[in-house]
């Protein structure tokens, strides 16, 4: 090694290496708390991900619907009883939709807006009969809410005329394929004949069988609701940000919007309360990690008092023997968390060979993302500067004599 | 003549001041060293030959006097003023166990460089080389301090107390451990280069042979100096 470094990375680098059995302690140590937070935090973004896309993956980030109706007493007045019965609820429309559409789409974070009519209706082939919802949809629009073409495993996603898109355990159920004919028989007394001209696997059985999709004049003919639509269907760009695009909406339209977030709150809490447990599990291994460092670190100080003391002696200032110290510390952080992200990415790639889904894909890949190992950079060297620095105080604070004595 | 190295008037040191057990082990010093002066400090054990030192050295401050390092009234200076006078004006040579055991000996010698004037630079490098020449290791300039024998030791550290060309040096029984032929080259080697380089020096030892060899021999007994001259 070239004698080149200014005095403070110099001596600490050279205490470092000449502590071999303490450093390769303390760096043993804060590599395996970086490896695991790296690990977990991977680990727990890539599930939640996963969790969150699957669960959106069949589903609006945001819907908007028509208030419900209710009954109200005409008259209140003492004296009276009165019994209100709830209403039943009619199909009805969004009231003036393609003012709201657009309302929806200007708002900032809306990336998708499309009209859905749905309604429920018969799916009939020969004797069997099949309960289903009707789903009129604009197909270029729909595509922009839920990934219609990745699902599609015969035909496209594409209604037209008599076209309709159905699902894989419908298509199954009613024995039919690509280009077959479809009679759906509606609660009113309509019908109509379908084309079959795809068939999608949503990854959910239930809407395999439920979903079929005609264009939206057809819909709204069949369901008897000329010009209108349902529901309105949003994509916002940040999903999280679904609950404030909602509440917005709701405030300017009046009418009844619902967020993934409301929609699937159960899921929401579960997805926090494994953040918050994260985030306490890392907590408490940077903790470790530290008082670690800080005890290796005080012990050194002890057993270099000597050293320090001809240091001073030789005109080293206090300053000087702190950053020794400090650096000493930040070395350590910096040097564990690379390796810890390096152990962290083995334990990815071994642990995604050894846990796999049902249909023996992986349950997570092993991938590390940038961000992880800068962020474990980041923490594990100022990690490393705080726990130094009481050693590193008692170190500078050193009274020469005594040092040199000693 | 020029400032004095080293003056000391009505010098003295205490310790454990204001509590009932204070004790004075440095009752009043007067004392001035010249440049190019090579002086021994002698005394019994417990006399306060090493605090006297650290206090000229600037490890410890003095209770009551005034010192004055190269001209410079210590008492009005600060800790990092303090701390770079002793850097750049005082080399320190202890008994031998005391040089930095991770680093070479050439690492060492250049090391109050390094503090003084950050990292180094080829000429810095060439002058260590050059200093452990003179005290005749450039053989050993690689070699770790527990690969050199007792006397080699203290050749680097004095070449070390030697680096920033101080205008004092300080020795704290250099020769204390090493057997006499040694001790003499030792000694020898201190003596070249306060003549070479017009250096000061103060010499702890407990060997009247030594002490008879320099210009001037400073007893101290129970805290008091006795001035006497030199063989």
């Amino acid at each position: 090694m070239k004698f080149r470094l200014p005095f403070a990375p110099l001596v600490a680098l050279r205490f470092l290496r000449e502590g071999r059995m303490q450093t390769a302690l303390i760096l043993a140590g804060t590599t395996g708390g970086v490896a695991v937070i790296v690990f977990l935090t991977q680990l727990i973004t890539q599930l939640q991900a996963q969790i969150v896309d699957r669960v959106l993956g069949s589903q609006a980030h945001v819907v908007i619907r028509p208030l419900e109706e209710a009954n109200r007493r005409a008259f209140d007045a003492p004296g009276f009883a009165s019994i209100v019965e709830p209403r039943a609820q009619r199909l009805r429309s969004v009231d003036q939709w393609e003012n709201i559409a657009g309302l929806a789409a200007g708002l900032p974070g809306v990336t998708a807006v499309s009209p859905v009519v749905t309604g429920p209706a018969f799916a009939l082939r020969g004797q069997a009969s099949k309960s289903v919802a009707l789903m009129g949809v604009d197909a270029e629009r729909y595509r922009r809410i839920v990934r219609m073409d990745g699902y599609m495993i015969a035909g496209r996603f594409a209604v037209e005329g008599p076209r309709a898109v159905i699902g894989s355990e419908l298509a199954r159920d009613l024995g039919i394929g690509l280009e077959d004919k479809l009679r759906v028989l509606l609660p009113g007394g309509r019908d109509e004949l379908l084309v079959v001209g795809g068939v999608f696997d949503i990854g959910n059985r239930d809407l395999n069988r439920r979903w079929v999709f005609v264009t939206l004049p057809l819909a709204q003919s069949l369901l008897d609701l000329p010009g209108g639509i349902s529901n309105l269907d949003i994509t916002v760009a940040d999903i999280f940000d679904a609950q404030t695009v909602a509440d917005r909406l709701r405030g300017a339209t009046g009418l009844t919007v619902d967020s993934w977030m409301q929609t699937n709150a159960q899921l929401l809490a579960a997805l926090r309360n494994q953040t918050v447990s994260n985030n306490l599990i890392r907590s408490f291994v940077i903790i470790i990690v530290a008082l670690g460092i800080a005890s290796v670190l005080v012990v050194s100080v002890v057993q270099k008092q000597k050293e320090i003391g001809i240091l001073r002696a030789m005109g080293a200032s206090r300053a000087m023997v702190l950053q020794v110290f400090l650096i000493q510390g930040a070395v350590v952080g910096a040097v564990g968390s690379l390796v810890g992200s390096g152990l962290a990415f083995a334990l990815l790639k071994v642990f995604s060979h050894i846990y796999r889904n049902a249909d023996g894909s992986p349950l997570f890949s092993a991938e590390l993302e940038p961000r992880f190992i800068v962020m474990a950079a980041l923490v594990a060297t100022l990690v490393g500067l705080a726990s130094a620095l009481i050693p590193a105080r008692r170190a500078a604070r050193m009274d020469p004599v005594q040092a040199i004595r000693s | 003549m020029s400032t004095p190295v080293v003056e000391l008037a009505g010098l003295s040191k205490a310790y454990k001041v204001g509590t009932p057990v204070e004790t004075e082990v440095l009752h009043s010093l007067d004392l001035s060293l010249a440049e190019a002066e090579f002086a021994a400090l002698i005394g019994p054990s417990g006399s306060g030959k090493s605090t006297l030192l650290n206090i000229i050295g600037l490890l410890e401050r003095p209770t009551g006097g005034r010192l004055s390092i190269a001209g410079r009234d210590t008492a009005t200076l600060s800790e990092a003023e303090i701390t770079r006078l002793r850097g750049r004006s005082i080399g320190f040579v202890f008994q031998f166990h005391h040089l930095l055991p991770a680093f070479s000996a050439l690492e060492n010698v250049m090391m109050p460089t390094v503090i003084a004037r950050g990292a180094p630079d080829d000429e810095a490098e060439a002058a260590a080389h050059a200093l452990l020449a003179a005290v005749g290791l450039s053989a050993h300039a690689h070699k770790k301090p527990a690969e050199l024998s007792g006397g080699q030791q203290q050749r680097v550290a004095i070449a070390r107390a030697l680096a920033l060309e101080p205008r004092l040096i300080l020795a704290d029984e250099p020769t204390g451990n090493l057997d006499t032929h040694t001790a003499d080259d030792i000694f020898a080697l201190l003596r070249e280069f306060n003549r070479k380089t017009r250096c000061a020096c103060l010499i702890v030892t407990h060997d009247p042979r030594l002490a008879a060899r320099c210009d001037r021999i400073l007893r101290l007994v129970d805290g008091r100096l006795e001035d006497g001259a030199g063989g």
